[in-house]
Parts: structure tokens; sequence; C-alpha cells
């Protein structure tokens, strides 16, 4: 038993490095996220419609694509285009675009939530379009676009797991390293386990603290 | 002389759409086997009886909350040890229904709540058995409700499926990542691949955009 536990002591730093790379792949592809697709909605309200259907292309694409065919894309088939990156970087740029489309079509349900006469009502009284986004729109979507957006950053982590496959050193990676040194198979998926449980639990009280903010 | 764009694809299609082939059979069963199963877990989840419901909600939350990845991995590796041998294809699909399971049974539980809970009890009275009850008045009813979420899982288990390439089961993804170590054309190749997943994708949600229109007659 004491033998059983020595392995997770022993594999504690390693594993731990993995769960702050996985944290950190993820905030930093979750922050790409929101911000492109963001824009991504905001231009979808423009009455342009070849900028509106490549718009509609890009998120049907993503979404219709495994998130590890994005990465072999970008990772392997990047060099032969004269796109070379590193497979962190690739990471957070795969997992940010991906999830852009999905974040965008978050915003979109938001957008849409707001009545109409809202914003006619604030173009009359002089409101500049991007004005009318940050102050009228932006702040009443928050309350229902919170729940939804939290579930996708949730679903980001979980699959930041593939990253592992292009050989970015994060929780997978390394848990599949602690198997290959010590063979054993249940302590290192047990702790690989609770650290993605806790690292989503963590998110999922953040992301109650934040509906409790915005809601008014 | 490299060989173009045109002939490389077009020689390696075959064996692609072998893998797409395998692709779909993987997700298929383990979505078809995914509904019953999920029902039962919707149950189960709902059940006014505290240990079955808190046992299946455990279930839920640890299949949702892990990565598949990791799901996955876990099986493969931890059915051998403790005796059991299962070939990776099969590993493959009882992790993917496993998943499913828990991803089902909350989009059904959506679709029990929008149910009037009268009709339940009034099929009860009737002296109708509760799981008769549940299979001939609420199955229907939940069925025609979830859909369009029903697609979407579909979907993201067709998706997820190409995890599955990391333990030796020759679908699409594994496929392409054959061809491309013995052709080193890793764009072209993985562009191909990405096209017919989205093929299929988008005949899923056709598929079920048709199936939406069919059953809202119905009613």
């Amino acid at each position: 038993m004491a033998q059983f536990l020595d392995l997770w002591v022993q594999y504690a730093p390693l594993m731990l490095a993995g769960l702050v790379t996985t944290a950190w792949i993820c905030a930093l592809a979750t922050v790409l996220g929101i911000a492109v697709g963001l824009v991504l909605a905001c231009l979808d309200g423009i009455a342009f419609e070849p900028l509106r259907w490549a718009i509609r292309a890009y998120v049907e694409i993503m979404r219709g694509l495994p998130i590890l065919i994005l990465l072999f894309v970008l990772y392997y088939g990047g060099p032969s285009v004269g796109l070379r990156l590193s497979a962190g970087t690739v990471g957070v740029f795969g997992l940010g675009f991906y999830g852009a489309a999905y974040f965008a079509e978050i915003f979109r349900s938001g957008f849409q939530s707001i009545p109409k006469g809202q914003i006619e009502a604030a173009r009359m009284a002089g409101l500049t379009g991007s004005q009318i986004i940050r102050h009228i729109k932006l702040p009443q979507m928050l309350v229902l676009i919170t729940p939804p957006m939290v579930n996708q950053i949730i679903i980001l982590i979980k699959e930041s797991a593939v990253l592992s496959i292009i050989t970015v050193a994060e929780l997978t990676k390394n848990t599949t390293q602690f198997v290959n040194e010590t063979y054993a198979v249940i302590q290192p998926y047990v702790a690989a386990a609770v650290l993605y449980w806790l690292l989503v639990e963590a998110v999922a009280q953040l992301g109650k603290l934040v509906e409790r903010r915005v809601r008014f | 002389m490299p060989v173009t764009t045109f002939t490389l694809i077009q020689n390696n299609l075959p064996v692609m759409l072998w893998g797409a082939g395998m692709t779909v059979l993987v997700s298929g069963i383990a979505i078809i086997l995914g509904m019953p199963l999920g029902l039962v877990l919707c149950f189960g989840v709902s059940s006014s009886n505290r240990w079955v419901s808190r046992i299946s909600r455990v279930y839920q939350s640890v299949w949702r909350g892990t990565p598949i990845l990791v799901q996955l991995l876990i099986i493969y590796y931890l059915l051998p040890l403790i005796g059991i041998n299962v070939p990776p294809i099969l590993a493959a699909i009882i992790a993917l229904t496993l998943n499913t399971i828990a991803f089902q049974a909350e989009i059904f539980r959506g679709g029990l709540q929008a149910i009037p809970p009268g009709q339940m009890e009034a099929a009860r009275m009737v002296g109708i058995r509760i799981w008769a009850a549940r299979r001939t008045i609420l199955v229907p009813q939940i069925f025609r409700l979830v859909i369009p979420s029903l697609v979407n899982e579909t979907i993201s288990i067709l998706k997820n499926s190409s995890l599955v390439s990391v333990i030796a089961v020759t679908e699409l993804m594994r496929v392409s990542q054959q061809i491309v170590a013995t052709t080193y054309r890793p764009f072209e190749i993985y562009i191909a691949a990405a096209v017919i997943y989205i093929v299929i994708n988008l005949v899923l949600s056709l598929a079920g955009r048709t199936a939406e229109r069919r059953l809202a007659h119905g009613t």
C-alpha cells in the first residue's frame, strides 16, 4: 500500500507541472478564442453578405472538424507551406481558433436576445455602433451567455488533452510518461482524472461567481 | 518528380474512404448502444430513490468531467490489467459508448423535464407498470424533443472518434497518419481527411433536420 502511494509522491512534481501547462495553455486559448469569437460575432452583425458567408463557413468548418485533425494540419502540415510553429504554439492557436467558432455562436445567440427596439432607441439617441455593443448589448447578454461560455471553457480544457498527441508536455502527456516509466496504470490515470476534475471544478465554481456578479 | 496533389489524393482516396467507413461504424455503434443505456441512466438520475440517483449522478459527473482521451487510455490499458483482453476496436467502442451514455442521459433528462408529470401519474393510475409507461409514453415524446441535441451529440462522438487512432484502430485519422508516414505529404492528406469529416458531419446535420421535420408532422 505504501508503495502504491509512493508513486504519487514521486511523480507529483511531473503531474503538477503538466497541470500547470494545461491550465496555462487553456487560459491563453480561452482568451484568444473569446477575442476572435467576439470579433466574428460583431462582424456577423454587419450587413455585408460575402463577409457573413465567410464567417458562417468558418464556424461550420471548425465545428465539423475533430480538433485532432486541425492540430495535425497545423503541426505536421504547416511546415510544408512554410508555417513552423512549436507544439505549444500550435496548441494555443489550434484550441483558440477552434474555440472561437463556438464562442462566436454563443455571442451571436446573445446578440440576438437583445430586443430590436432597444438598438433602435440607442441609435436614435445618437450612440455609435461600438457604443451600442459596449453599453447596451454586452452588459445584458453577459447574464445569458455566461453559463454556455463556462461550459465551452470546460470543453476546451478537456479537448486540450489531445495536445499530448502532438507532444505538448501537458497533463495527459506527462501521465503517459508516468505510465511508461513505472508500468503502473491505475495511479497515473486516477491522478490525471482527479487533476482534470479539479481544474474543471475550479472553472465551474469561478463561472458561478461570475454568474452571480453579472446578474442584475 | 513529386506526385501532384491530385494524383496523391486519387491514389489514397479509397483507403481513406475505407477509414471513414470505420469511423462511421465505430461512432455509429457507440451512439446506438448509448441510446437505451442513456435512457436508463436518465431515469436513474431523475429517480426518486436517493441512492440510485446519487450513483447515476456520480457516473455522469465522472464521464462528463474527464477528457475522452484519458477515458480511452484508461479502458484500453486497464482492461488487460484485470484480465480482460479486448482488441483495440472493442475498447474504442466501449469507451465511446460509456462516454456518450453520460451525455445522452443529460440530453434525455432535458426532454423528460419538458413532459408534464401528469402524464406519468395518469399512466400509473390506470395501472401501467412504470417501465412500460416510460417506454410507451415518455420515450417516444422524449425522442421527438431531443433530436437536435442528439444530432449534436452524434457529431461530437464522430469527431471524438478520431482519438481512437491513438490505440491503433484504423479509422480515418489513423489511415491518414499511415498514408502520411509513407508519402511525407501531411498537408494535403490531413486537409483531405478534414474534408471527409466535414462532409460526414454535413450529411448528419442534414439528416437530423429532415428527421426533425418528419417527426414534427407527426404531432
